[in-house]
């Protein structure tokens, strides 16, 4: 019998939730990396069995771990549990933590820097991954997003990461800065009918592709206006929160903006507003149902100071038009006195019918809807806060 | 040989219970005391220095013999009583919060 497995990463250690089809039993494991914040797990699509993990600390970095059981046990890549950490020959068998930035060929020094909050310039350091997304087809290709911004890519399981540095040095690297959360890239999305095509987003710089695999990249964010930027029309430096995709229509995407809900029907080329009627269009998550490519979600947030729910009424909204018509999903959520955020990547689909949809807030309960919205019931209550939430259909 | 002391997180990751023993080759300073340490327990590489770098992580500390050790040249000699095994090199996590 099928069933899901609900991946959450928290601000002190992760958590897997499973259940079988039907969606109403849950069984929630011990903390994972108990202490650690996981910015980050996600299974391979290519082997539910394979799932990679983000772990870092502001003490002591960052660590990858992967796990080859679907979760039951772990280890840092290229030091399986009970085995040796070095060869024969006393070197280590992975550096699964090692994060460099790529310098420049000619010279050796950094390939740019980018501006700080004040608008002076900043050397790029390596701070954590924020997002991990394995490749579509290999359970040993797996990228990552990191902050400072760049996209790193290992071909061996996470034992060993490169950049992917024509992103940091297309031209616009140097005019990129940080938002609030730190300047993060946090959004990778592979196009499943292009395998050289990768969306990605970084906050504060924007929206970007390519079409070469990495090689080289174009900023795609015209169409997209910010008031609280010195040229809101900028080809480069909104602040773009998340990206969302369905797999049968890779060319149409839908964006939450630090403010306004866009969508583009040309692969990232123009974008237009799809706000409608939302409450606010303020906010951090977005997913689309698994089934129906026009059927979006967003958790409208009050503003980018006041990061929780308008009227302390947790709403998540729901347009089946693609857009602009949006509707309140409130049955089985909290409709007074609610103060928590939805962070970006807390919100994902199953794959089952009817879809499921899954969040966790900051207040540390992951909420589940298993008739695509129309009803919610919590999986927990009472975890750390949440940083993230993917889902796994499992056969 | 060298007695380290880890915070609880890396004793978790590098799977060790209590102080961690090492031998050291020539002059024992934190260079030397860090590059055995990362030797023999290569999950720890970036957790407390940089890879490239080699400079602190900003919040981990240096302590041996009740003093801090944190901002001495990272190739001055370490204290006797480290080099002799008499006390422990004292890796630790810088208390920050509540």
């Amino acid at each position: 019998m099928s069933g899901v497995r609900v991946l959450v990463g928290t601000r002190k250690g992760a958590f897997v939730l499973t259940s079988d089809a039907k969606r109403e039993r849950w069984n929630v494991s011990d903390p994972l990396f108990a202490g650690w914040e996981i910015y980050h797990l996600k299974g391979s699509p290519a082997d539910p069995n394979r799932l990679y993990a983000s772990q870092s600390s502001s003490w002591f970095g960052q660590i990858i771990q992967r796990s080859d059981d679907g979760g039951k046990t772990w280890h840092q890549p290229g030091t399986p549990p009970g085995e040796p950490t070095t060869t024969p020959e006393g070197m280590p068998k992975g550096e699964s933590n090692k994060f460099v930035y790529d310098t420049s060929p000619e010279t050796g020094k950094p390939l740019t820097t980018h501006q700080w909050y004040d608008g002076t310039p900043h050397p790029w350091e390596f701070k954590r991954v924020w997002h991990l997304e394995p490749s579509l087809t290999d359970p040993d290709t797996v990228y990552a997003g990191v902050e400072d911004a760049a996209l790193f890519r290992s071909t061996d399981g996470g034992q060993s990461w490169q950049e992917l540095s024509g992103l940091r040095g297309h031209g616009s690297g140097s005019s990129w800065a940080p938002g609030a959360g730190g300047m993060c890239l946090h959004t990778i999305i592979l196009d499943p009918s292009k395998p050289n095509r990768i969306f990605i987003a970084i906050s504060s710089a924007g929206a970007f592709r390519t079409d070469d695999a990495g090689k080289t990249w174009q900023p795609i964010n015209r169409g997209l206006h910010s008031l609280y930027i010195p040229n809101p029309t900028a080809e480069v430096g909104h602040c773009v929160h998340r990206i969302a995709m369905n797999r049968s229509r890779p060319g149409v995407l839908f964006m939450q903006k630090h403010w306004d809900v866009m969508r583009s029907d040309d692969a990232g080329e123009s974008w237009q507003e799809i706000s409608g009627n939302l409450p606010t269009d303020f906010g951090f998550a977005i997913d689309v149902h698994a089934h129906e490519p026009n059927t979006i979600y967003v958790v409208p947030i009050k503003s980018d100071s006041e990061h929780f729910p308008p009227d302390g009424k947790l709403r998540v909204y729901r347009s089946r038009a693609g857009g602009n018509e949006w509707e309140p999903l409130t049955k089985g959520l909290p409709q007074s006195d609610c103060y928590v955020n939805v962070l970006r990547d807390a919100m994902a689909v199953d794959s089952l019918d009817k879809c499921g949809v899954y969040f966790g807030t900051t207040g540390g309960q992951v909420y589940a809807s298993a008739d695509a919205g129309d009803t919610w019931a919590p999986i927990v209550r009472d975890l750390p806060a949440v940083v993230s939430v993917e889902v796994q259909t499992l056969p | 040989m060298i007695r380290v002391t880890l915070p609880a997180h890396l004793r978790k990751l590098a799977q060790v219970d209590g102080e961690v023993k090492l031998d050291v080759d020539g002059q024992v300073t934190q260079h030397s005391v860090l590059d055995a340490l990362e030797a023999r327990y290569p999950m720890l590489r970036g957790t407390i220095r940089d890879h490239v770098t080699h400079r602190r992580r900003a919040f981990v500390r240096f302590f041996a013999c009740g003093e801090d050790l944190s901002h001495e040249p990272p190739d001055s000699p370490l204290p006797d009583a480290v080099a002799t095994g008499a006390q422990p090199f004292m890796i630790v996590g810088a208390i920050a919060g509540g």
